[in-house]
């Protein structure tokens, strides 16, 4: 069955089954393997997209559900890296082995386009659905302030 | 098994070897004598010629250093060419980094494990790059006529009197000269280093936080199908029939067929490596995955059927009831001793099984062609995987090209290298076409080479004075045959050596479920054991439990001869060190202001330390709980000795801070049972692991550097944090937790 799915930015037919997660049309089918498969069951988080500019659990979002709501990846928070949420965790070298941390800025992405200037708690709210098995959870709550402070010094970028 | 300072320095009979690189640049590489030897005889095989070495210094300057070893997140793909790049003296942030494959011929030590990365490579890495930079000295001088002495270097070039040549424009004349003996090489003081000692980003920071396909899940070739393996429920079962032609008729399937090797024991070096099972091939994985869904399998489950976690429990009970079947260590005489101690306390403390769950699920890639296999792993023991799959697939060791790709995680799961073979064996079985293997975090789960139960029965006493008098160990552990798997207790395993009447006894289950190492093999269930312990003795002898541990510390007994057999303790060998861990202990209880710190009730500090892979660390944990046993971490200090230099400290900090929260993971909520065979957990949502909001907020990490070569941090950080948590929520409650995890006794994160 074709699909016609906007994914950053790109319109793209997608011949699959209506009940194909969009995690594999993303990373076997339009090459976009920057989102990455943890669980399959929502728990972990490391397969988070944007839809509809929600964060979502791609691996539980079926090709039918997607419509006309555009999908954005990691590949699409920015084309060189300079979304305040990429600069941030650059600058405060977050990653470890680094799997889980496109989907942690996919959520942190989504909570900072909402709640410009977030507190502990609402990063915790926000976060909760995002594992981190090398434990990089101080970090990734330290750059998410400084991502919330490089957005105001360049508001443009947050509106992704 | 107890590794000599000697043998982690470079092979003195090593020498560099230098070459001209096409358009003027030179490169840099490690030789042997004795592969130079074999070369010579034309007798050994030898590695094609190749760039791919250590340095490669192009005409126009550009340097590029391999990064040997295995990335699974340890951050070694940046430390090593650290360690190259400042003796090189070229400005880091020029350098470029490029990931080696696995070349047993040009790399020694291609591995991540036992957190040997540093000790091994600190040396060897340095000594490459001070070579290479002293025959840029040798070059610049003969160029202009002066002396070498007269010759400084900076920035990748040669100054001399005002004369300054970049090492690209000496390249070619380098490859022409002799390489000098790495012993009369003159390393820098590391007062004057300007890349180690100073945090360098993640390499491949860039790369992963903007989606580029870096991990081995990413790797993909034209062609390629998917493959899912269906393994049997039980270790050791094999398929009795499936219905293969009914699942070729799905939608996207490509091929599906059984893999049952009657033989594998006999061939493959490591029994379970290639387990019997069904294989589907998708045009996407998640074809592949569905068609699982309607896949029919009747197994033969073979005699691991009945394997029980309660059954195991029981029969360890019973066991440390009766005479123990070995006995590791006798030291004094415990039986009097005991007797005539002031205070007795007896304790049985058990752990489970757990599974090591990187977040990248396993998965490799493999191609074969014309006898030939090329393979994408990230494997964190490459050696093992390259001969399993020789083995398995009755391949030469020739016919095998193994990239090493970045590894989502890796905990000591990836040091087998099951994913691997199996790969490569379905690889085979549909020559021309690529196959990527991913397993399903459920194969995952139920598939790992689990981190090995144990159940520990102490009984000790201490004397008027409140000295620990007698120890007595039976460790009930279980073993694969009749070898005891990975997790035993080293017979110097402290505090023998410091209780002047100790006995360690061990006897075993048999099991049949594939066991391994997991961050801190043995340490990560002994640590929780034996701090817990020692806080019940310092409670019952009525002392503060730092004083109470530097006092057990204080109180080494004359060496007595080792015997014969036993691991040494500290994991990976090495010997104790008392003032070293008194140092980090005097520290973790300065920074966390210990019994200085007047705490609300419900809330507690608890204390611990322990010595592993030659690391040394004690951690403190502020703990909060609540009456409904919800816990809350509010603070970890952490101390840690491991030698004279940390490499990459923002790096060094993040891996320790990562370990604190591994191991907290451990220690709350994960678990692993087995019945019918079978193990019961399938995914995260049964084996948990902290998240975010559970997290400590605050993780303060102290290195005491001291006077000792540089060791490695992957793992000795995890091990005291679990009894460290067993002591503060005593201290917070009253409640002694002598059996992970805690959540088996109603306590969870707030």
């Amino acid at each position: 069955m074709a699909f016609k799915i906007t994914v950053n930015g790109h319109v793209n037919t997608v011949d699959a089954p209506a009940d194909m997660p969009l995690l594999w049309v993303l990373r076997d089918m339009l090459d976009l393997r920057g989102t990455k498969y943890g669980c399959g069951i929502a728990q972990c988080g490391a397969c988070t997209v944007h839809l509809g500019g929600q964060p979502v659990r791609s691996c539980q979002t079926t090709l039918s559900m997607v419509k006309e709501q555009p999908i954005t990846t990691v590949e699409g928070l920015s084309a060189d890296g300079s979304h305040p949420v990429q600069k941030a965790w650059e600058e405060l070298d977050v990653p470890q082995c680094g799997y889980c941390q496109a989907g942690q800025m996919m959520s942190a992405a989504a909570l900072l386009a909402k709640t410009p200037s977030p507190t502990d708690k609402n990063i915790d709210d926000a976060m909760s659905g995002n594992l981190c098995r090398c434990g990089t959870y101080i970090r990734i709550r330290a750059a998410i302030h400084k991502a919330a402070e490089m957005a105001k010094a360049t508001p443009a970028k947050a509106q992704k | 098994m107890k590794r000599t300072e000697n043998q982690m320095t470079l092979e003195r009979r090593s020498f560099l070897k230098v070459s001209l690189l096409a358009g003027g640049g030179v490169m840099f590489g490690l030789a042997t004598e004795q592969a130079a030897e074999a070369q010579g005889r034309g007798g050994a095989p030898q590695a094609p010629p190749s760039p791919k070495d250590f340095i490669r210094v192009a005409a126009d300057g550009t340097v590029t250093i391999i990064a040997k070893n295995p990335e699974v997140g340890q951050g070694i793909k940046t430390m090593l060419p650290m360690l190259i790049a400042e003796e090189l003296d070229v400005d880091w942030k020029h350098v470029k980094i490029e990931q080696a494959d696995f070349n047993s011929a040009k790399y020694s030590g291609q591995s991540a494990g036992g957190s040997t990365g540093t000790p091994t490579n600190w040396d060897p890495m340095r000594q490459v790059g001070a070579a290479a930079r002293a025959m840029f000295v040798t070059a610049a001088a003969q160029t202009w006529g002066v002396a070498e002495k007269d010759c400084t270097t900076a920035s990748g070039r040669v100054m001399c009197n005002g004369k300054s040549l970049g090492y690209g424009e000496l390249a070619a004349k380098v490859a022409s000269l002799p390489a000098p003996a790495f012993a009369d090489l003159k390393m820098k003081d590391p007062a004057n280093y300007k890349i180690i000692g100073k945090t360098q980003k993640g390499v491949d920071v860039a790369d992963i936080l903007t989606g580029k396909p870096v991990f081995t899940i990413d790797v993909k070739l034209p062609g390629m199908q998917y493959a899912v393996f269906q393994r049997c429920p039980v270790l050791g079962g094999k398929v009795g029939s499936a219905n293969l032609d009914e699942i070729k008729k799905m939608p996207g399937i490509k091929n599906a067929f059984v893999v049952d090797r009657p033989d594998l024991t006999a061939v493959s070096g490591r029994p379970g490596d290639l387990v019997s099972g069904v294989v589907i091939l998708g045009e996407t994985w998640w074809h592949a995955q569905k068609a699982r869904q309607a896949l029919k399998v009747t197994w033969n489950e073979g005699p691991n059927a009945t394997g029980s976690s309660t059954a195991f429990a029981q029969k360890a009970l019973e066991l440390s009831k009766q005479a123990p079947m070995s006995t590791s260590r006798k030291d004094g005489d415990y039986d009097t001793a005991i007797k005539g101690a002031a205070k007795v306390v007896e304790a049985a403390y058990d752990y489970p099984f757990i599974s090591h769950a990187p977040l990248e699920p396993q998965t490799a890639t493999a191609s074969f062609k014309d006898g030939k296999i090329e393979i994408w792993s990230d494997s964190q023991q490459p050696a093992g995987g390259k001969s399993g799959v020789a083995q398995t697939l009755g391949l030469q060791p020739d016919d095998i090209t193994l990239h090493m790709t970045r590894g989502g995680g890796g905990f000591g799961r990836r040091l087998t290298n099951d994913y691997m073979v199996e790969a490569a064996w379905i690889a085979k079985q549909v020559p021309g076409i690529p196959v990527k293997l991913l397993w399903s975090r459920e194969d995952d789960m139920q598939h790992d080479y689990y981190r090995p139960a144990g159940f520990q029965y102490l009984k000790a006493g201490v004397d008027a004075s409140g000295k620990i008098v007698a120890w007595r160990n039976h460790f009930v552990g279980y073993a694969e045959g009749a070898t005891p798997v990975t997790g035993t207790i080293g017979a110097t395993e402290f505090p023998q050596k410091f209780v002047p009447n100790y006995e360690l006894h061990v006897s075993t289950i048999p099991l049949g479920l594939r066991t391994g190492a997991l961050r801190a093999p043995g340490s990560n269930a002994i640590a929780f054991v034996i701090h817990s312990f020692l806080d019940e003795l310092a409670h019952a002898a009525g002392k503060d439990p730092v004083q109470f541990r530097l006092d057990l510390l204080a109180s080494e007994q004359p060496a007595a001869p080792a015997p014969a057999g036993g691991r040494g303790g500290g994991g990976f060998g090495g010997g104790f060190n008392a003032d070293r861990a008194k140092g980090v202990l005097q520290m973790v209880a300065e920074k966390s202001g210990w019994g200085k710190t007047t705490l609300p009730k419900g809330t507690g500090m608890g204390v611990a330390f322990h010595f592993s892979h030659q690391g040394y660390f004690a951690e403190v944990v502020q703990a909060k709980v609540d009456a409904a046993k919800k816990v809350t971490v509010q603070k970890v200090w952490v101390a840690a000795d491991v030698g004279s230099q940390i490499i990459n400290p923002g790096a060094a900090e993040n891996i320790c801070q990562g370990g604190i929260i591994d191991g907290l993971s451990e220690a709350m909520s994960q678990k692993i049972t087995i019945e019918k065979g079978r193990v019961e957990q399938t995914n995260f949502h049964q084996h948990g692991m902290m998240r975010m909001s559970q997290a400590p907020p605050v993780i303060e990490i102290h290195f005491l550097t001291s006077n000792n070569r540089p060791t490695g941090l992957g793992e000795p950080s995890l091990p005291p944090i679990v009894p460290a948590l067993a002591n503060a929520i005593f201290a917070a409650t009253g409640e002694r937790l002598r059996s992970m995890p805690f959540a088996d006794h109603g306590y969870s994160w707030a």
